[in-house]
């Protein structure tokens, strides 16, 4: 249930929100003193709110177990969730709408077929303001292997900030007059910048993430390109590796929830032996391809770059084209037949 | 960074006595085990465990940059943003400008199609003086199938800049900036290039070229599994190299034949029969770039040099910021040179595959030009 559905007055519930208190489960659980202190209100307000919080939620879950939801609810808050737009419709509608935030998602790929350039026009896309239909929020981007390209983010953003005045440009009536612009610079300014040269790094940084988030509750996605480059080096104990990874994607998910954000985990493909021939896999073995909510393989298909939803958990398997061109990531404009469901 | 102390991180003396009791002592160590390990080993409570590892990640975590902030030092601080020219005009719009700092660049073709000369090309531009396009530093040039001809570095500055070749003693001076190295083994070439991570800076090195990758690691008579991880730690250690001295390095490989059993498809392709086309395997279609694919995710940018009926051909075949362009080419005693600035944009397969087809008819072939 949303915070903005209680009975309170309106300069306090922005302040709530703002806060970064959007439904109930996350007001229920925390104690008077800490909401006051967050929401910068005073403590009887703040009990104020948590009798109202208790009162509201149904009592059924409540009493049961601590922290539970029921499923109504839950389906609530995941229609109400905000997806980030690929920039490419075909993907989009494959996804479900876009890449969804509170989860992990993985997308691998082999070399040169659109990774790091899915994950530039994420960190771009999150930040399209509300008002375009975007989520306004900003990006964290953890570079492991140096193949963050500032350029490359220069051209898209300035693509779709082009494409923003083009659309602001239709619904001119429904918006004010005094709009503020955003530019390409503003949106290379939000992209939070991480590189990471180890995986004593790398591990430190996830850990640190959650202090890091909780400073800047703005950021909307985390994006790690590649999660596999130090993992894969100099690793000597494989069965470690894979307790280490799983540890670290336990915390990704925390995130996840924690912060209602999406993570998306960039990974290289290997080949393994597998129903007598060799086959593409992505890397990191099959126990971290457990540790994922959600899947993404993309592949070349004849003179096409595919996207193949692997796992997930609601939708079903489909694959859907895109191409890679001087704005960033879009629909390809080759025939009509091009999402193919399983 | 992951070999920070754990000692002077600040952390309480109790808990930093228990570490370095169990021999943990730097923030790798710490942070390789799961916390669960970590409490078992230490037979410290979970609270007390994670909040020394927070302190520690926290000390070890790398600092956020704002992209913005990226892209003005490399505007203000590098030279040309951040790109050594090739002086080949199609290429170096396609890559924004030239060769980018900072990262690995392979070139990647069969046998006596030109990647030396090209490499050779790139060490003369690197070493010519700014007014001229080059970048006024040394280069090192390490030369493992002595395939450098120091004749032939000079025949081709003459022929391409003769205006300042022809000044006196230029020609001694920008061949003095290049340093080869002929290192006779592996271990030979590990020691070297850890030497230059220190002397890179203070001798003004601004370009690194290692011709041949491959032959370097073909030389170890071990078995294929063994190549894997000797190749991990070159990989990492020339990645951190490069961003660190902010230099180019290239990087030139070698092409193997494809193996019967290898493939490009994953389990679920097979299922999915939207149009998939079968692989027609046609004479050319064999040949693959060498050292394997975890090499070819690390390098950031791929140029692939081939033949295709009789016509030499320089492709971007994996770039961050460019599309897939295809380039003509020829060789003259200037080096290379591109026949057409308009590069034809490739799709499909054919950004990756490597052909060799009619090129032995060009190898044979007597004169300047194909």
């Amino acid at each position: 249930m949303e915070a903005w559905r209680l009975p309170l007055s309106p300069s306090i519930r922005g302040k709530l929100i703002s806060a970064g208190y959007t439904c109930l489960s996350s007001i229920a659980s925390v104690s008077s003193s800490d909401l006051a202190r967050d929401a910068n209100i005073t403590e009887e307000e703040a009990f104020e709110i948590l009798k109202l919080a208790n009162q509201s939620c149904c009592n059924g879950s409540r009493s049961l177990i601590n922290g539970a939801k029921n499923a109504w609810d839950m389906l609530h808050e995941e229609e109400s969730l905000p997806r980030i737009t690929t920039s490419c419709s075909d993907l989009d509608n494959i996804l479900g709408g876009g890449i969804s935030c509170r989860d992990v998602t993985e997308i691998g790929g082999v070399p040169g077929i659109g990774k790091t350039q899915i994950g530039i026009q994420l960190s771009v896309n999150v930040q399209i303001p509300r008002e375009c239909g975007g989520l306004g929020g900003k990006a964290i981007y953890i570079d492991t292997e140096g193949s963050f390209m500032v350029e490359r983010a220069l051209q898209i953003a300035e693509a779709c900030v082009e494409d923003m005045e083009e659309y602001t440009g239709y619904m001119h009536k429904h918006f004010q007059a005094n709009q503020v612009q955003m530019k390409p610079e503003d949106i290379l300014e939000n992209i939070f910048y991480f590189r990471v040269c180890s995986y004593t790094e790398q591990i430190a940084l996830v850990n640190h993430l959650e202090k890091f988030i909780s400073e800047n509750k703005d950021v909307k996605v985390v994006i790690v390109d590649s999660i596999t480059f130090h993992f894969r080096q100099d690793y000597d104990d494989l069965a470690q590796r894979t307790r280490v990874l799983s540890e670290m994607a336990l915390k990704f998910m925390k995130l996840a929830k924690k912060f209602s954000l999406a993570v998306v985990l960039l990974n290289q493909v290997t080949t393994k032996f597998s129903e007598g021939s060799f086959q593409l896999a992505l890397a990191l073995g099959d126990s971290w391809s457990h540790s994922c909510t959600n899947r993404v393989i993309l592949y070349w298909n004849g003179d096409e770059r595919y996207a193949y939803i692997d796992k997930s958990p609601s939708l079903p398997s489909a694959s859907a084209s895109y191409t890679v061109t001087s704005r960033g990531l879009r629909n390809s404009s080759s025939s009509s037949k091009r999402v193919k469901m399983m | 960074m992951s070999n920070k102390l754990i000692g002077e991180m600040g952390l309480h003396t109790k808990i930093s006595n228990i570490f370095a009791a169990r021999n943990i002592i730097t923030a790798k160590d710490a942070l390789s085990m799961t916390e669960f390990e970590l409490m078992e080993l230490l037979d410290v409570g979970m609270k007390e465990i994670r909040l020394a590892i927070t302190l520690i990640s926290e000390a070890t975590s790398p600092p956020c940059q704002s992209a913005r902030s990226l892209l003005e030092r490399k505007v203000e601080n590098e030279h040309l943003s951040g790109h050594l020219p090739t002086h080949l005009k199609g290429l170096d719009e396609t890559l924004c400008g030239g060769i980018p700092f900072g990262v690995l660049t392979e070139l990647v073709g069969p046998p006596g199609i030109g990647k030396s000369q090209f490499c050779m090309k790139l060490a003369l531009s690197a070493s010519f003086p700014v007014a001229y396009g080059g970048l006024d530093g040394r280069v090192i040039y390490i030369d493992v199938e002595s395939k450098f001809s120091s004749r032939r570095v000079i025949e081709m500055g003459l022929k391409s800049f003769p205006e300042v070749f022809h000044l006196k003693g230029m020609a001694q001076e920008m061949a003095g900036r290049i340093l080869v190295l002929r290192p006779t083994s592996l271990a030979n070439f590990t020691e070297s290039i850890q030497e230059l991570k220190d002397s890179i800076l203070q001798n003004q090195v601004k370009l690194l070229v290692i011709d041949s990758m491959t032959a370097l690691l073909s030389g170890e008579n071990k078995p294929g599994a063994q190549r894997q991880p000797q190749l991990g730690w070159h990989i990492s250690f020339l990645k951190s190299l490069a961003e660190f001295s902010r230099i180019p390095i290239v990087v030139t490989n070698q092409v193997r034949s494809q193996n019967r059993d290898e493939t490009s498809q994953y389990s679920f392709q097979a299922k999915l029969k939207d149009g998939l086309q079968e692989h027609t395997k046609t004479y050319d279609s064999h040949l693959v770039a060498a050292l394997g694919i975890n090499w070819a995710h690390a390098v950031t940018i791929r140029l692939v040099l081939e033949a295709k009926s009789g016509q030499r051909i320089i492709k971007v075949s994996k770039s961050p910021m460019s599309p897939p362009l295809a380039f003509p080419f020829h060789i003259t005693s200037a080096g290379i040179s591109l026949l057409s600035d308009n590069g034809t944009e490739l799709k499909g397969p054919g950004i990756n595959t490597i052909h060799a087809r009619g090129h032995s008819d060009m190898i044979n072939f007597h004169g300047d030009c194909s």
